[in-house]
């Protein structure tokens, strides 16, 4: 086996200085009937070029030079070359969570400036280490309020992404059970904005967190000072989840906040069929003890140079077991990595330049689109994606759309169904004007042919 | 002075000293019109942000670093100099499995067409990815002998807290929940985190003499209100519960379930399985035994293999074959604890994990395990004459030594860890497991050549002589980072989170 570094006289001549007679003296404490005799019904050893070869036929089997106009909570934007060049280095791909100060102050240092770059995009005071993925940061910031609130119940806007919802509804169940109070989920407004007037009744003094996402899955900016005031003034706190990172470059951050839950997927990952992501939470600098995750803290060594450690883990599952803040241990370094670098390579004024090619492209793709159906929730302002209302189902017309090699937008109804023929539509940097009129031409041919026929 | 320079010094044999870079934040290279990126141009017409945004548009930037090209590869680069890693040498880092990271398993995970494959493409153009998860899922059912598996949670912490969800839904379904979740004092942190999020009340159990599960107090521990004991095995010690059986048997009598930490999987790959000693529900993670990259904390990927009894509980979606021959994602599970994260998972992990057992074969992971036991017993024979061994039951994957006869002079664990560190190597898992006081807990995996190991054992030996002749050494250890020890303290007590203009060097 190629990636085992001895030879059989070694393993043998190690075996006999033990004092073992054969490999077996080792396993001797496995009871007898559960000792596995066979070889195990797994495919055999493979060379590397046929494990290549294996993984280049999967890939084949997914789609290959299409268009896609697929956004949701995933995002297709460049990846500059020197993310992989940066997170290939052995020296950050093969070490471990830094626990051992002297020897990674390199993955230290980085986070710091990760949690730096994270707090100056959000207006946040603090940001930790990384969370799994945005889906998951959500129900930890509403754990969050409620450990510093004391109270039970969640307030969610119905425009936070449904599958970040139904993470909410799995982490809640078991509170649910004792304290009787369920998650409670409020709707949105002709503009695609959380109902405002509805939010108002629903929160209450059991309230301990209004959740809502901006943009929101429809891609509508959200009203967050409105909603801050709602939420803080009976004294619950305002988690925003930031689904879509770039916007930040030219959105205006949700400052009112108590906690922002970013997903940055954005920020070069690549969509990898759903994972790995890089879960993100920020906060004012008062709710830091109640903080979940690791956090990397500047500090001196004893001859007074700088350097960083982990800090304040006290908060943590390995020294308060079961009173921790939350039970996460490793958490998405790496990707948080890949963030960081992307952040660097774009800088200041990069990401504010990004954001606005993607809000072009985003308005030119709904002003093109929107002439073969029905632009939803034009009333408020939107990033870089939109909902298209249309004659045909979604799912006939993304047929068509597909035998021109492009994926249009999601279909909407297994969670709106209110919406009818809604799919969502997202514009990137990367997608072309070419590919948003092919797709306008294809979207707006039906009705037309139906009409004829 | 003459006593002093007689004192004993070691000779680290690994390293030899060698500059590295300074570097200071990205943030204080910062020039303002420094760029290190050019966007296509825009060819649909320019927005004016402020008009389509209104009050929402962003008033003033993000204070992003701005810098060029070069100076943010020397930034990382230099940066990435500053760590240890696997790639550097051995990681002998107890409960974590440091083994190598195979590179063919980055280069397919980044293939176009899987790297670029979006969750919510037609399930026509995702046969590819629903493939690999199939095929993992098959692997990992076979590995562990179990019936049923979700690749959903995202690390080994969100395996065990959709794990102890399965065992919940599964007691609730018959009608109560139950009260209660046994730990053993020996326990990773993170199961009793689980089990308190879970809603559990946790009992920690206490470890019997040889480090294991004190089988007649678990019989009386043991009721109806017991929804699960959180079992690790090998435990944290490394050792073997081969009672295993009985203790499975103590659980079921009274209707509850045995969960497995899979944590210390590496160490039964292939060689035994815990669906066949009586299981029904476990985690593994797959950056410990299946090699995808620790990359600095994470990502992990934590699997969750049950057996047929929790299978309608699983999380949703569920990877199915259809009638067509075609792969299809199930949502339509009424008895789902449901989703516990975003789409399918960690997926670019299961490509790597895949590609790693694809390398191995089953004869490969047999030699692999065998390799990593036979590695932890070799470290245990050459230095359990200087060290002490707190239990001497035999040893699996891992060896737990204390620090017993080294506190006399005033070193701890710690101290010997930070020693370690200027022989070239990184430090083993310090003060942990909980119920070995001054615990050292080394794992070498299989990835260590025997000449590797020698010199780890060579470093551990003369540190173990500094210690009698020359604590001192040791106690201000290391000497040769470009760091000593820090101030954790202080780093605590007055928390700097963040980087601010002004609050440099």
């Amino acid at each position: 086996m190629r990636y085992l570094p001895k030879s059989d006289a070694e393993r043998a001549a190690m075996l006999r200085e033990i004092g073992a007679s054969s490999i077996d003296d080792l396993f001797a404490i496995i009871p007898e009937e559960y000792r596995v005799t066979r070889d195990l019904d797994i495919p055999r050893q493979m060379g590397e070029s046929e494990i290549v070869d294996h993984f280049k036929a999967a890939a084949a089997k997914n789609a290959n030079g299409y268009a896609s106009f697929l956004g949701a909570g995933v995002y297709r934007h460049y990846r500059p070359v020197l993310i992989d060049t940066v997170v290939q280095r052995g020296e950050f791909l093969t070490s471990y969570t830094p626990y051992q100060a002297e020897i990674t102050q390199g993955t230290l240092q980085a986070i710091f400036e990760f949690q730096t770059m994270i707090c100056e995009l959000t207006g946040m005071d603090i940001a930790n280490a990384s969370m799994y993925d945005g889906s998951t940061a959500a129900p930890e910031a509403a754990m969050m309020a409620m450990r510093v609130t004391g109270r039970d119940g969640v307030v969610v806007a119905r425009t936070v992404h449904p599958e970040y919802r139904e993470v909410m509804r799995t982490y809640a169940q078991h509170r649910e059970a004792e304290t009787g109070h369920a998650a409670q989920e409020v709707g949105y407004g002709e503009n695609g904005r959380v109902d405002l007037e509805a939010l108002e009744a629903a929160v209450t003094e059991q309230t301990a967190c209004v959740l809502v996402q901006s943009p929101n899955f429809f891609g509508v900016i959200e009203d967050i000072p409105a909603i801050a005031e709602i939420a803080q003034k009976k004294g619950a706190l305002l988690a925003v989840a930031v689904a879509e990172a770039i916007s930040l470059g030219a959105v205006r951050p949700p400052v009112e906040a108590d906690i922002v839950v970013m997903e940055a997927q954005s920020f070069g990952v690549a969509p990898s069929f759903g994972g790995p992501f890089c879960g993100v939470m920020a906060a004012k600098e008062k709710y830091v003890r109640q903080m979940p995750g690791r956090l990397v803290g500047e500090t001196k060594d004893k001859q007074g140079r700088r350097g960083f450690v982990l800090t304040l883990s006290t908060r943590e599952q390995h020294i308060r077991r079961e009173k921790a803040t939350s039970n996460i241990c490793t958490n998405q370094a790496l990707v948080a990595l890949m963030a960081t670098v992307y952040m660097t390579v774009y800088g200041k004024e990069g990401i504010r330049e990004l954001a606005l090619q993607n809000l072009a492209k985003a308005e030119y793709a709904a002003k093109t689109l929107g002439v073969g159906g029905k632009l939803l929730f034009t009333g408020a302002p939107r990033f870089n994606e939109f909902v298209l209302q249309t004659e045909e189902t979604p799912e006939q017309m993304n047929a068509r759309l597909l035998e021109h090699k492009i994926i249009g937008g999601l279909p909407l109804r297994k969670w709106y169904p209110e919406l009818g023929n809604a799919s969502l539509w997202c514009a990137t940097e990367l997608t072309t004007s070419a590919q948003i009129d092919q797709a306008a031409e294809m979207v707006a041919l039906i009705p037309a042919a139906a009409a004829a026929r | 002075m003459a006593t002093e320079t007689e004192k004993f010094v070691g000779t680290p044999r690994k390293v030899t000293q060698h500059l590295t870079q300074n570097e200071g934040l990205s943030f204080e290279k910062s020039a303002p019109g420094k760029k290190a990126y050019r966007l296509a141009p825009l060819d649909v017409p320019a927005v004016d942000a402020k008009s389509l945004l209104g009050v929402n548009a962003r008033e003033d930037a993000a204070g992003l670093p701005e810098l060029s090209e070069i100076e943010i590869v020397r930034h990382f680069t230099r940066l990435s100099t500053w760590n240890y890693a696997i790639d550097l040498g051995m990681y002998p880092l107890g409960s974590c499995t440091m083994k190598y990271n195979p590179r063919v398993n980055e280069f397919v995970s980044r293939l176009e067409g899987i790297a670029d494959a979006h969750p919510y493409q037609p399930e026509s153009l995702s046969q590819g990815s629903l493939g690999i998860i199939q095929l993992l899922q098959q692997c990992l059912l076979e590995i562990t002998g179990m019936e049923a598996i979700t690749l959903q949670p995202a690390a080994g912490a969100q395996g065990e807290y959709t794990g102890i969800l399965l065992v919940r839904a599964y007691h609730q379904a018959k009608g109560n929940a139950r009260k209660n979740v046994i730990v053993p004092d020996s326990a990773h942190g993170t199961n009793p985190a689980t089990a308190a999020m879970c809603g559990y009340d946790v009992i920690n159990f206490k470890s019997n003499a040889s480090g294991g599960i004190d089988v007649a107090a678990l019989a009386e521990a043991v009721n109806e209100d017991t929804a699960a004991l959180m079992l690790t095995n090998p435990s944290t010690i490394g050792v073997f519960e081969n009672e295993i059986h009985r203790i499975a048997d103590i659980l079921h009598a009274k209707g509850a379930l045995l969960y497995m930490d899979g944590a210390n999987m590496n160490a039964l790959c292939a060689k035994t399985r815990p669906g066949d000693f009586g299981v029904d529900v476990m985690h593994l993670n797959l950056h410990k035994t299946f090699s995808t990259p620790h990359g600095g904390g994470g990502p992990g990927s934590g699997p969750v293999a049950c057996k047929k009894i929790l299978e309608p509980f699983l999380p949703i979606p569920v990877v199915e074959e259809g009638s067509d021959g075609q792969l299809h994602l199930n949502y339509d599970r009424p008895q789902s604890v449901g989703r516990v994260r975003a789409f399918y998972g960690n997926f670019g992990m299961f490509v790597r994990a895949l590609a790693y057992i694809l390398a191995n074969g089953p004869d490969g992971l047999r030699q692999t395990t065998e390799d990593a036991v036979l590695n932890a017993n070799y470290i245990r024979k050459k230095l359990e004459d200087l060290y002490e061994l707190p239990y001497n039951t035999p040893s699996m994957h891992e060896v737990v030594f204390s620090d017993r006869r080294q506190t006399k002079n005033g070193v701890k664990t710690g101290d010997i860890a930070k020693r370690l560190i200027d022989y070239g190597f990184h430090p083993y898992t310090v003060s942990f497991p909980l119920i070995v006081p001054g615990a050292l807990m080394i794992e070498p995996t299989e990835s260590e050549s025997r000449e590797e190991l020698d010199l780890f054992v060579d470093a551990m030996r003369q540190i173990a002589r500094e210690v009698e002749e020359n604590p001192q050494l040791v106690l201000d250890a290391p000497h040769s980072t470009r760091v000593s020890r820090l101030d954790e303290t202080g780093a605590a007590r007055k928390p700097v989170l963040r980087w601010k203009p002004g609050n440099g060097q």
